[in-house]
């Protein structure tokens, strides 16, 4: 039996995309601010899945740099906005 | 090698469906960080491994797999600071009621 590696990566495209919005509704509904910080982490880690896959569909490695860069500023993301939060809680 | 490839990409898809599952459905903060932590790791290394047995040897495979290290040990971190900060926002673990 044969499959299409380039059917299977799209559809693995479009399943990052859709799993992305799923998130995105998370962050709206989400009751607290943890919540919210837990489903931006869960969709930055997709938006760097999807940019590797990207990269590997469209041949050009330059997705793959946008992809580091990406992951490096959601981490210092997370981090400096638990810390900017838990410094006005505290002086409060 | 593409059937491989092809096994991590189904195994990518599937820890990812039940993280995003676990996001929507369950009952507290806690309970979402542990589902959606896990397996947004677990899925995203999948994705990375399928694209490094794609392509070979070849520079792609080194800066994927530079992505890879560095996302590793990110993400539990990022995920024990959101916890962190839960914790000490005083936000009180869910119990089964009785």
């Amino acid at each position: 039996m044969e499959f299409s590696l380039p059917l299977i990566i799209d559809w693995t495209i479009a399943f990052l995309l859709g799993s992305c919005i799923v998130g995105i509704i998370r962050i709206i509904i989400g009751p607290s601010t943890a919540d919210r910080l837990t489903a931006l982490n869960l969709v930055g880690s997709q938006v760097i899945a999807l940019l590797v896959v990207t990269a590997f569909r469209a041949g050009s490695p330059v997705y793959l740099d946008v992809a580091m860069v990406y992951s490096v500023f959601g981490f210092l993301g997370v981090l400096a906005i638990t810390r900017y939060l838990s410094n006005r809680s505290k002086s409060k | 090698m593409n059937w491989a490839a092809l096994v991590f990409f189904i195994l990518g898809v599937f820890f990812a469906l039940t993280g995003h599952l676990g996001l929507l459905k369950a009952p507290d903060v806690f309970t979402r960080l542990q589902t959606s932590s896990t397996c947004s790791t677990t899925s995203v290394l999948s994705i990375l491994i399928a694209c490094m047995l794609l392509s070979g040897i070849s520079p792609f495979t080194g800066k994927v797999a530079a992505i890879t290290i560095f996302f590793i040990i990110t993400n539990p971190v990022a995920t024990h600071i959101i916890a962190r900060y839960a914790w000490e926002e005083g936000i009180v673990p869910w119990r089964r009621q009785k």
